[in-house]
């Protein structure tokens, strides 16, 4: 890292290196709430997703949510995390958006913890813990400006968030700068998105970051004062906040003083304000939560979601780079969601360059995700055949995106219906033997069934037809040969 | 009285109508409660309505349940679906709950009619009902005496024949206590056994609710149809519930009775050291145990080994610190869940010129003054820098009770004790808060073990006033608590009928 820290304004002041650890909140993607059965979803009426529990109505009981804990623990494994018995404890403290005025939360006992993430193009940054509580209501005030409470003459409270659950990821104070920071958070939504975890949305707060910064000689392993920055709703506000603070904490010392240990608020004119500080100190008193049982999960439930767990972020960029795409091409196309489908038309034999060129360049489209990656690899090997110039592919691709989550995206169909012509078949038919008589060591290869060979007789094909050929029909006449 | 069996029995054969059993008993409620004042809430409309789909029941052939058309009192802090739930508090002065508690539910389904809603100390802090927002109840063996408490309106309800069930809840002694000093059964079941979803919580790792009953038969009845698992509650043990009146007709032959030591010194009025079986206790034995409520104890102890149990002495000494490690864990846990009562969603609101104003107005015009003693003794013993050595010490005194109680078992079935140290008391006489915490001082080792523990009558003591002994056992070990319980009964010496319970309600005054 850096040892010198590069302020928002751009100027460097030497000798200063930033220290950043992130406590990311994400909603768990659950149907129901952390501790009841009333659906976990947003936009609704108002207090109409609720039953006794979310309301914090007398004699109503918590029951863990088995899924919650379920999607805590993939996520925990992914983060290269240990899984342990943990305990829920209550939070006390007086809101109004808060049914039960106190949050249930893990605490000393968390069921992840000292872990670890390996943040692309940074260090490698540890995980403190991560640890699964329910989510409060949502005010709204009345007759302030903007729902804000000042001036405000009354406050609605809507009980639909209440109970949803969160996972509360604390990294340890790891993180050298901005970017650095940025990337982490980043890598986490990859991660999270993977998994199925959560849709990790920053700026709907179905992802929220708090950052805690401090800075202190170059060299220093010593920590500092830290401050405590909220309300960091994109990864712009991220970067830009921790870059004020940093540079403010240097000014401080440099004058002579020292920044206090507090928690402020990034607002959007560029700087962060000190949140008015309570007349009394927060005392949470917490104890352990009596209506609940410690949750203590066996190696054999642990093995199972492990087990379940899809491919995470960093071995499909590694599986990318394999084939071919450069760093930054593979983190685009993990950050989509794109790797399952790009990684499988690989698979499939598409063109490696082709293929990632498309993926970047041409599919930042809502759909792509749920592109095939038998049609996408059928589209580049159509390209690569000529039977398509690069111009009409992507003009396919678009519609294939559309049709995507209606199942009807082959390119074949689409490319004939906009008018873009094949080969003659028996014309065809011939230089395919003779591709096959050519190279009878692939040949042997492909009817044992390695598929990524079928590229040798496309492009001896291609070749001999400078491009013209249909590159799909050349696959379907190789299959038709081999199971013949 | 009618017992609950007779009446189910009577009404499942068709000898008998559910809606003529509800009105001899509200005749009984019109005739008296303005004396005792058991109920906060007579249900007499959904009780005649739930009366009368029992018969149509019966008419067409259907068996309405084990408790068909048997009359029954929940205290004011289980959760009706529509009936007021106050927890004798202003704070929840007439909330309706848009559910029924799990024993609710459970009750109604085995054919039992809710009469009403009873009274209790105020969020079930107290042992006399005199800390209920509404008045207190009084004991129908002698008005001018405490019922006992927290559910003093149950066990008044059914002492004073107003029905021949209640259910009440036990963090304490609150269901022991009361059943003692009015002369009945009273339950306290395993941690557990019994859901708690619906019962407004007090201190939930101490709170259980059980039955009363006059006798111990009828309990176990009412026992058998609440207990089982119940997957809304989270702390309720997967276990189903045994045939707890097959353990009745059990005899004590070869059961070994354990009479605690701490809790039960010499025998009074200067006979020999030792009776027939038992000699002194050795070792500390707390003070503030009445010597008529230890004879009857001692002599309970005699009649159990005529009957055929092994019976002796055992120390179990943490019982000793029982009431002070309770007096911390659970004022901390109710501190926590009686926040929630801070006039934002349901109850008492009392404005204020903004939230926190509003939340301290409303706490403090709609608690009384022991809850919020208790909120303020709990909230200190959970604060940084005195959590160790308030909670957490009082916890480390619980698995210490736990242990001695694992330790006595390794030797006793059951243990023996007094269930409350003294009889009925008159109003204000215990008003000094440590001398009423000292009223639960046999029951609340049970609630820090988690064991089973009940209060069966075994003659009386002063004033001609009723004692109850108290039985403990393992935890899921109800069925060796009651077959010595029925042992007890059997053997007990007659208990005169409070006077209210031998005059006749006028039928039909309940309208």
């Amino acid at each position: 890292m850096a040892a010198t820290s590069q302020t928002a304004t751009g100027a460097a002041l030497s000798g200063w290196e930033t220290v950043v650890g992130l406590e990311v909140h994400v909603e768990l993607a659950t149907d129901t709430k952390l501790f009841s059965a009333a659906p976990s979803r947003f936009g609704d009426e108002p207090n109409t997703n609720v039953t006794p529990v979310c309301l914090g109505l007398p004699g109503s009981l918590p029951v863990l949510n088995r899924r919650a804990v379920e999607l805590a623990m993939a996520v925990g494994l992914a983060l290269n995390c240990e899984i342990r018995p943990s305990v829920f404890h209550r939070k006390n403290y007086f809101y109004p958006d808060m049914p039960k005025d106190y949050q249930v939360s893990q605490y000393d006992q968390p069921i992840c913890s000292d872990g670890w993430l390996d943040v692309p193009g940074g260090g490698r940054v540890g995980i403190e813990r991560a640890h699964l509580e329910e989510d409060a209501g949502k005010t709204t005030h009345l007759g302030g400006a903007d729902g804000r409470i000042h001036g405000a003459v009354g406050a609605l409270v809507d009980y639909n968030r209440a109970g949803t659950p969160l996972l509360e990821i604390v990294s340890r104070p790891d993180i050298a700068s901005a970017a650095e920071a940025s990337a982490y958070v980043e890598e986490l939504r990859a991660i999270l998105l993977a998994l199925g975890a959560s849709d990790a949305r920053l700026e709907e707060g179905s992802m929220r970051v708090d950052a805690n910064i401090s800075v202190r000689p170059a060299g220093s392993t010593d920590l500092r004062t830290r401050c405590e920055v909220k309300n960091l709703n994109s990864l712009r506000s991220l970067r830009n906040a921790i870059d004020y603070e940093a540079q403010r904490h240097i000014e401080l010392y440099a004058a002579g003083d020292a920044p206090v240990q507090e928690t402020r608020h990034w607002s959007e004119d560029g700087r962060t304000h000190s949140l008015r500080s309570k007349e009394e100190a927060d005392d949470y008193r917490y104890f352990p939560e009596p209506d609940l049982v410690p949750l203590v999960p066996d190696d054999e439930w642990i093995a199972e979601v492990r087990a379940a767990m899809p491919e995470l972020p960093a071995s499909q960029r590694a599986r990318l780079h394999e084939c071919g795409a450069d760093p930054d091409d593979a983190q685009v196309i993990v950050g989509r969601g794109l790797a399952p489908v790009v990684l499988g038309a690989l698979e499939a034999g598409a063109d490696a360059k082709r293929t990632v060129t498309h993926a970047v360049q041409n599919l930042a489209l809502d759909g792509a995700e749920l592109l095939g990656s038998d049609h996408l690899s059928s589209l580049v090997q159509m390209e690569t055949s000529g039977q398509l110039t690069a111009t009409q592919a992507k003009t396919v691709l678009g519609i294939m995106c559309e049709r995507a989550a209606a199942d009807t995206a082959d390119p074949a169909a689409i490319a004939a219906e906009l008018g873009f012509e094949a080969m003659d078949t028996a014309e065809l038919e011939s230089l395919v033997d003779q591709a096959i008589a050519d190279n009878p060591e692939a040949w042997e290869k492909f009817c044992a069934g390695e598929a990524k060979v079928a590229g040798v007789f496309v492009g001896a094909v291609m070749k001999a037809t400078r491009g013209q050929a249909d590159g799909q029909a050349v696959t379907g006449l190789l299959a038709q040969r081999r199971d013949a | 009285m009618t017992s609950a069996h007779v009446i189910a029995s009577e009404v499942r054969a068709g000898t008998r109508r559910a809606t003529d059993v509800l009105e001899d008993f509200l005749g009984r409620i019109e005739a008296h409660d303005g004396d005792v004042h058991a109920f906060n809430t007579v249900s007499a409309e959904q009780a005649r309505a739930a009366a009368a789909a029992i018969d149509a029941a019966v008419d067409e052939g259907r068996d309405p349940g084990p408790l068909a058309g048997v009359p029954v009192a929940f205290k004011d802090n289980l959760c009706t679906r529509g009936v007021a739930t106050t927890c004798s508090s202003r704070m929840l002065e007439g909330w309706q709950p848009p559910y029924d508690a799990t024993v609710v539910q459970a009750m109604t389904a085995a054919g039992a009619v809710m009469i009403g809603k009873t009274n209790l100390d105020e969020f079930a802090m107290g042992s006399s009902t005199e800390h209920s927002a509404f008045g207190p109840t009084r004991n129908p063996y002698d008005l001018t005496r405490v019922p006992g408490g927290s559910s003093g309106g149950s066990a008044a309800a059914v002492a004073a024949g107003f029905a021949p069930l209640a259910l009440g809840s036990d963090t304490g002694g609150s269901i022991r206590q009361p059943a003692s000093l009015c002369g009945i059964v009273g339950i306290k079941p395993t941690y557990g056994r019994v859901s708690r979803y619906g019962l407004v919580a007090f201190a939930s790792s101490f709170d259980q609710i059980g039955p009363f009953a006059t006798d111990v038969a009828d309990a176990a009845l009412a026992l058998g149809v609440i207990s089982g698992h119940d997957p809304v509650d989270s702390t309720s043990i997967p276990a189903a519930a045994p045939d707890f009146e097959a353990a009745l007709a059990r005899g004590v032959e070869g059961l070994r009775v354990g009479v605690v030591s701490e809790l039960t010194g010499s025998r009074g009025n200067g006979a020999a050291n030792g009776g027939p079986v038992l000699g002194d206790a050795a070792g500390e034995v707390l003070d503030g145990i009445d010597a008529d409520v230890t004879e009857r104890v001692l002599e309970a102890a005699d009649a159990l080994a005529d009957a055929g149990a092994t019976v002796g002495r055992v120390s179990v000494p943490a019982v000793t610190y029982g009431l002070t490690a309770y007096y911390l864990i659970a004022p901390a846990e109710a501190s926590s869940n009686l926040a929630r009562y801070d006039g934002t969603r349901y109850g008492l609101r009392v404005e204020g010129a903004d939230v926190e104003e509003m939340n301290r107005l409303t706490r403090r015009a709609g608690f009384g003054d022991e809850v919020k003693a208790r909120i303020m003794l709990g909230t200190f013993a959970l604060s940084a820098g005195y959590y160790d050595a308030y909670y957490g010490k009082a916890q480390r005194v619980r698995m210490l009770t736990r242990r001695d109680f694992d330790a006595a078992y390794a030797d006793f079935d059951v243990l023996l004790s007094p269930t409350s140290p003294c009889v009925a008391f008159r109003f204000g006489e215990r008003a000094d808060p440590m001398t009423m915490y000292r009223c639960d001082t046999c029951t609340i080792p049970s609630n820090l073990s988690g064991d089973p523990a009940m209060s069966v009558p075994f003659g009386t003591g002063a004033e001609d006033l009723p004692v109850g002994v108290q039985v403990m056992a393992p935890a899921l070990g109800e069925e060796a608590m009651l077959t010595v319980a029925a042992a007890l009964e059997r053997a007990a010496p007659p208990l005169p009928k409070p006077p209210l319970a031998r005059m006749s309600g006028s039928k039909g005054a309940g309208s």
